[in-house]
């Protein structure tokens, strides 16, 4: 049987004033049924933009998927008519954003957003939809939820409103929830909530879960599969046992060092240097500025994506030396 | 008390000094220019004597120190005695009572009509952002919003009742023909196509170019990534989930511009012959009727400032954030 989400030589480029910035480039990974995938890497790594362009919901104009397939059951949705793209969205694909803030409209009730999709996909209206509705926001744990469909965003928390999102994305049992950051704009406690929750709906109703995050913690915890992102290539992908106790990239393994000085209290758990201006990209691999195992070829080309071993790659020509 | 009612109690109370502010502001302006009443009058009579003049003066109370004229001026506002204007001799709240439902409906048809188009027109720009449609609504807007209303107005004319002869060119209803309510409605709203449209159409222009850019920037936030990941349509992101939200501004500023509207109103009736408050304001001007001005000129600033209360209730509808306490 195929995988849930095939996803092949993705690339998505950015026109902008200074040039084209190539934000995700030959992204290629699966997602299995039920399973958890994590996509991780620092800001500006292209995670948000891969995750958007899996149902093209980068604006329009400015954004560019320049290749690749998207495989959502063996359709590829990247050439599907924008009618039966809209029939994926919300009914087999569920996303829920980074900040909760924001991702809901500020001028309706959170029934009538919750509503919504019900009648859209599942042709609830009325009292069927309210009482669906409710059903799904004590689902994701909303307090009195008979009131709560009558309040807008503005009355709710942070962590409430993420429920709200996930209430709508869940509401048609969709195969696969795409979650970008979905506890970065949270406090630590409602983090973890919000999290166990993500984990237990995913069991509940059988779904897979691409989870993107930069929080190494979240990762070991809730996920399969990990897919380290840098500079908008994919430079890392294993199991989570194998990525984060044997990572085979300077990358990954800085991550991880960066990770534990950080549960340290450490302040300076910094991978030295910064991530190269999408503007200018080095010839060769992009971390070897900051790679204290680089050497002439790294800085001339590009190193290809190797398997190590059974679900194990990685893009490093050094990759066997880098010591756990 | 609700809220909503206590806001409103509190909003009328604090009319009342403003509608003294701008009293005394009215007073002194006018009483600053040269001539009065007496003049007028006088001169009307075909030039009098100086004695002559003085007692006119002394009978209409204008020989008084200006803080006792003033005194009794706001005394008689009191009990909605607006005074008495001498060159049309009846009271200027009648003739004030007489003119402003012209006026009125007149601007309401203009507003409504005004951020129905621009609201409509802005959306479909928006939508169709750097499509043909919105290169050609981007022109007209711009020639519109160039365009100097009474020439647009003698344009329309011209158009619509000289050429096509399908509309009436002026006045607010076919005079001396009997007719049911409904017949007179009918041929009230025809005679206020063309006058509308006139005060209108700049608004339209105004209002879709706001539309379009509130449109716009409202595309870039995170909840409309949100209503498409859900899976809805362009046309419903657009209209329901984009539109509410991108009308506040432009609400905003329509209540701010009713002063103006009213402004140009003045215009507007009179090249139209529209009896309303525009042209009294027009002939007060030229007759230097001091009290008519006046009145005219509070009843309008309370007509202005009652408008914007309803604006801000009305904004309080759209925005579930705004709360009036
Ligand atoms: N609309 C845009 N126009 C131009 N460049 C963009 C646009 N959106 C993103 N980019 C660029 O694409 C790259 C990837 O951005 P993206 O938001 O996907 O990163 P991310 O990994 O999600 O980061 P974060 O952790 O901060 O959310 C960045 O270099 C960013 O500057
Ligand atoms: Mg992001």
């Amino acid at each position: 049987m195929t995988a849930l989400l095939e996803v092949e030589g993705l690339s998505v480029h950015f026109e902008t004033a200074r040039g084209v910035v190539r934000a995700v480039e030959d992204l290629s990974f699966a997602v299995e049924r039920g399973q958890t995938v994590a996509l991780v890497g620092e800001s500006g790594s292209g995670k948000s933009t891969a995750a958007l362009s899996l149902l093209r919901l980068l604006p329009a104009g400015a954004s560019k998927i320049a290749a690749g397939r998207v495989r959502l059951d063996g359709r590829d949705l990247l050439a599907l008519p924008p009618r039966q793209l809209r029939d994926v969205r919300g009914a087999q694909v569920g996303m829920i954003f980074q900040d909760p803030m924001m991702a809901l409209n500020p001028v309706y009730t959170i029934g009538r957003q919750i509503a919504e999709t019900l009648r859209l996909h599942l042709g609830l209206a009325g009292p069927a939809a309210e009482a669906r509705a409710i059903e799904l926001l004590r689902r994701v744990q909303v307090p009195a939820p008979e009131q709560r469909i009558h309040q807008y965003p503005h009355n709710l928390s942070g962590g409430m409103r993420q429920r709200v999102m996930m209430a709508i994305a869940l509401a048609c049992r969709p195969a696969l929830l795409i979650a970008d950051e979905p506890t970065t704009a949270l406090d630590v406690t409602v983090q973890a909530q919000v999290l166990a929750l993500i984990d237990e709906l995913k069991a509940e109703l059988g779904m897979a879960v691409l989870l993107i995050t930069h929080d190494l913690a979240v990762v070991w915890e809730t996920a399969q599969r990990v897919i380290v992102l840098y500079a908008g290539r994919k430079v890392e992908e294993g199991p989570v046992g194998r990525i984060l106790t044997r990572p085979r990239h300077p990358y990954t393994a800085g991550l991880l060092r960066a990770a534990q000085w950080a549960a340290d209290g450490d302040r300076l758990a910094e991978i030295p240097g910064t991530v190269p201006s999408p503007h200018a990209m080095p010839p060769g691999c992009a971390f070897a500025p900051r790679c204290a195992l680089a050497e002439d070829r790294c800085r001339r080309q590009a190193p290809p994506l190797r398997t190590l071993e059974p679900g194990h790659v990685a893009a490093c020509f050094r990759a066997e030396e880098i010591a756990p | 008390m609700s809220p909503t009612l206590a806001f409103l109690t509190r909003r009328l109370l604090q009319l009342v000094p403003v509608v003294l502010a701008i009293a005394a502001l009215n007073f002194a302006l006018l009483h600053l220019a040269p001539g009065d009443a007496a003049d007028i009058v006088a001169a009307s009579s075909g030039g009098a004597s100086a004695e002559f003049t003085a007692e006119l003066r002394a009978s209409f109370g204008l020989d008084r120190p200006l803080h006792e004229q003033f005194v009794l001026f706001i005394g008689r506002l009191l009990t909605l005695d607006l005074g008495w204007s001498h060159i049309q001799q009846a009271p200027v709240l009648e003739l004030v009572a007489e003119r402003i439902p012209a006026t009125l409906l007149l601007m309401v048809a203009a507003i409504t009509v005004a951020l129905a188009a621009g609201m409509l027109l802005g959306i479909l720009a928006a939508m169709r952002h750097r499509g043909w449609i919105d290169g050609i609504l981007s022109v007209v807007a711009l020639v519109v919003y160039a365009t100097p209303q009474f020439w647009l107005g003698l344009m329309l004319i011209v158009l619509f009742s000289v050429t096509l002869g399908v509309l009436p060119s002026g006045g607010m209803m076919t005079i001396a023909t009997e007719m049911g309510w409904a017949a007179r409605a009918a041929d009230i709203g025809r005679h206020l196509v063309l006058p509308s449209l006139t005060l209108g159409l700049f608004y339209v222009a105004l209002y879709t170019r706001l539309m379009r850019a509130s449109m716009l920037e409202v595309f870039t936030l995170d909840f409309i990534t949100t209503a498409r990941a859900k899976g809805l349509s362009e046309t419903r992101i657009g209209f329901v989930h984009a539109a509410r939200n991108a009308l506040l501004p432009v609400v905003t500023l329509a209540g701010v511009q009713i002063g103006h509207i009213l402004g140009g109103s003045i215009l507007v009736e009179t090249v139209f012959g529209w009896p309303g408050l525009g042209r009294l304001v027009f002939d007060a001007l030229l007759q230097r009727d001091l009290p008519l001005l006046l009145g005219i000129l509070l009843v309008s600033s309370v007509v202005v400032v009652l408008v914007n209360l309803v604006v801000d209730l009305l904004y309080g509808l759209l925005d579930p954030r705004i709360v009036h306490r």
